[in-house]
């Protein structure tokens, strides 16, 4: 049973490398703008925390360094365009050909996320590498946190893949999903700890972080390299996500079968 | 019959769509009431398709003929009724079932268009867990019936919209699927192409007692590969029959065209039957079938005919007429 879905994921992986390496110079500025973004932020945080006197609520400069370069790299691994990619091909029928195939739609999209990641690697390590020459980033890990923190970015990437490829699913009711897929994702960056650390936000807000699922899908993994985190804390963290990743599977599963019954397979 | 492959008894499907008159208060008012409404694309229809046999699945735009092979191909819910492929319900959409059959929709493609078609059979080869030794087997005999050659290697952005069809098809056909649902598979290709993946498709057929159902605007196509042929109108079976039986039924008229040696003048052709046609030296004229021989010898006794050729209307004619009639059969 798994060794023909690992044969799926192989062959999946490399033809849409295939493909996307046909799309080198666009993937490069796609790349460019997601590096520009916590660099923006890095510099607002770095002045804000000098201007307080070289530290917000624990911050200091040095740890909005290490705080953006993790947010790069984690926000990298885990993000996915599904939902946008959906709103297209559900409202051209397109998504018809993906339910004629005899394996469920989500591994080829798995599968392509991977392909993207592994291609980006090679412009996200020395973005990585440029900013810590730029903004020294202070560390505080112990021998633990590189493991659970690994361990944390694989979880949080499925949890929120499910989570994306759930509300994609939405463009089986209405043809027109982006007001839904813009709501989610100013909530997202707002309270996932993608435009600060949770630690400098009002503590409504964070109590809210809590509550929701974006916190453990960027906010835990990046505090988890940092150092951040106490053995408990972590624990709660995996905990969180470990009880996001039932709930969007079990949604995703129940939408997915509604959504296919709904499906009209549009544009004939 | 063999043992029926296909089954639909009273297979129905209702589209529910909200519509609003045109300007901006109608399109308020819509904020506020919606109107919907029930627009039936398929009703009530119910045929059985033996193994092995092609059936020509015929009916204007919006007919529902698309719908229903999408119900068949699993991708729709149908709203009532029951359907039966191989003992499958297809819109459960079995891993085995989706193995056995293909959907070919000649407006849409399902190969991408950045990398060569033969990076997606390999794909599609994993997906479908076709046996390498299979899968060699069936490309060679594919590559062979298609004359793909050379055009596999490259991507299939760069290739004619023919080209394209022919890897489209072999891509579908790849897992030797024993069902196909082959909707509109030559449509703007050229004489040529469409002669191709015709012969290629009634190969196929021989080849494997492959059971299709095929729909498509070219009648050459239907004349070629379909003994029989099932006529669908707003939702609705029409005739399901041998297509000699549909020209019988529908059209009780002949065509009879006639060469002269010489012009000759003054002669009321109105007299030997309805003319189609006219000019110095040929006439088509449309006569009641039964009065076909008679009318013949007499224009040969009175004409100086140098050639004389009786025929069935086209097929096109006939189905137009099937669909003037809308008569339920």
């Amino acid at each position: 049973m798994i060794k023909p879905i690992l044969d799926v994921y192989a062959a999946q992986l490399k033809t849409s490398l295939a493909v996307q390496f046909q799309y080198r110079v666009s993937m490069m500025i796609w790349m460019i703008g997601r590096i520009i973004q916590p660099l923006i932020f890095l510099v607002v945080w770095t002045t804000v925390s000098r201007a307080r006197g070289g530290e917000v609520n624990g911050y200091s400069e040095g740890d909005f360094a290490a705080y953006f370069i993790l947010q790069m790299i984690v926000s990298q691994a885990t993000f996915s365009w599904i939902m946008w990619e959906y709103d297209y091909i559900i409202r051209t029928g397109q998504f018809s050909f993906k339910l004629l195939r005899p394996i469920h739609p989500i591994h080829a999209d798995i599968a392509d996320n991977l392909a993207y990641k592994t291609l980006t690697l090679v412009i996200l390590i020395p973005a990585a590498l440029l900013l810590a020459w730029l903004f020294p980033p202070n560390f505080q890990w112990q021998w633990w946190n590189v493991g659970a923190g690994l361990l944390a970015i694989a979880l949080a990437f499925i949890v929120r893949f499910t989570l994306e490829w759930t509300l994609a699913l939405a463009a089986f009711w209405t043809t027109r999903i982006n007001a839904i897929n813009q709501t989610y994702d100013v909530t997202f960056i707002f309270l996932s700890g993608f435009f600060a650390p949770l630690a400098v936000m009002p503590e409504s807000v964070q109590i809210l972080a809590n509550l929701l699922p974006f916190r453990w899908l960027l906010a835990f993994p990046i505090e988890l390299l940092l150092g951040r985190l106490t053995v408990q804390e972590t624990l709660i963290g995996f905990a969180m996500q470990g009880f996001w990743l039932l709930a969007t599977l079990t949604l995703l599963s129940f939408v997915w079968r509604a959504g296919v019954k709904q499906y009209s397979a549009v544009g004939s | 019959m063999t043992e029926p492959v296909i089954v639909l008894d009273q297979l129905s499907k209702t589209y529910v769509v909200t519509e609003r008159d045109a300007g901006v208060m109608a399109a308020a008012r819509s904020l506020v009431q919606r109107r919907q409404r029930e627009i039936k694309a398929v009703d009530r229809v119910s045929f059985a398709v033996g193994a092995g046999e092609i059936v020509g699945f015929l009916g204007p735009n919006g007919a529902g003929k698309t719908t229903t092979l999408k119900m068949l191909a699993g991708l729709l819910h149908p709203t009532g009724g029951v359907g039966r492929v191989l003992d499958y319900e297809p819109w459960q959409r079995n891993r085995d079932y989706l193995r056995s059959i293909t959907l070919v929709m000649g407006q849409r493609n399902q190969l991408n268009w950045d990398i060569p078609a033969s990076d997606s059979f390999e794909l599609n080869r994993v997906i479908y867990r076709v046996p390498l030794d299979q899968y060699r087997q069936t490309l060679g005999e594919l590559t062979e019936l298609l004359e793909l050659g050379p055009l596999v290697s490259k991507p299939v952005r760069n290739l004619s919209l023919g080209e394209r069809m022919k890897c489209e098809i072999a891509a579908a056909l790849l897992h030797r699927p024993r069902v196909l649902f082959l909707d509109e598979p030559t449509i703007g290709l050229d004489v040529t192409a469409q002669r191709r993946i015709r012969e290629f498709v009634r190969e196929y057929n021989q080849r494997h007692n492959a059971t299709i159902l095929l729909t498509s605007h070219y009648m050459a196509d239907v004349e070629a590969l379909c003994q029989r042929v099932v006529v669908i109108h707003h939702g609705r079976i029409l005739f399901d029959g041998l297509l000699p039986e549909l020209i019988t039924r529908f059209s009780p008229h002949k065509t009879i065209a006639v060469d002269l040696e010489r012009p000759v003048a003054s002669i009321n052709y109105a007299a030997f039957g309805e003319v189609v046609s006219q000019s110095d030296s040929r006439v088509t004229l449309r006569v009641p079938k039964a009065d076909t021989a008679k009318v013949a010898s007499r224009l040969l006794a009175e004409l100086p005919v140098s050639d004389l050729t009786i025929e069935d209307p086209p097929i096109e004619a006939v189905i137009e007429q099937v669909f003037a009639q809308e008569a339920v059969v």
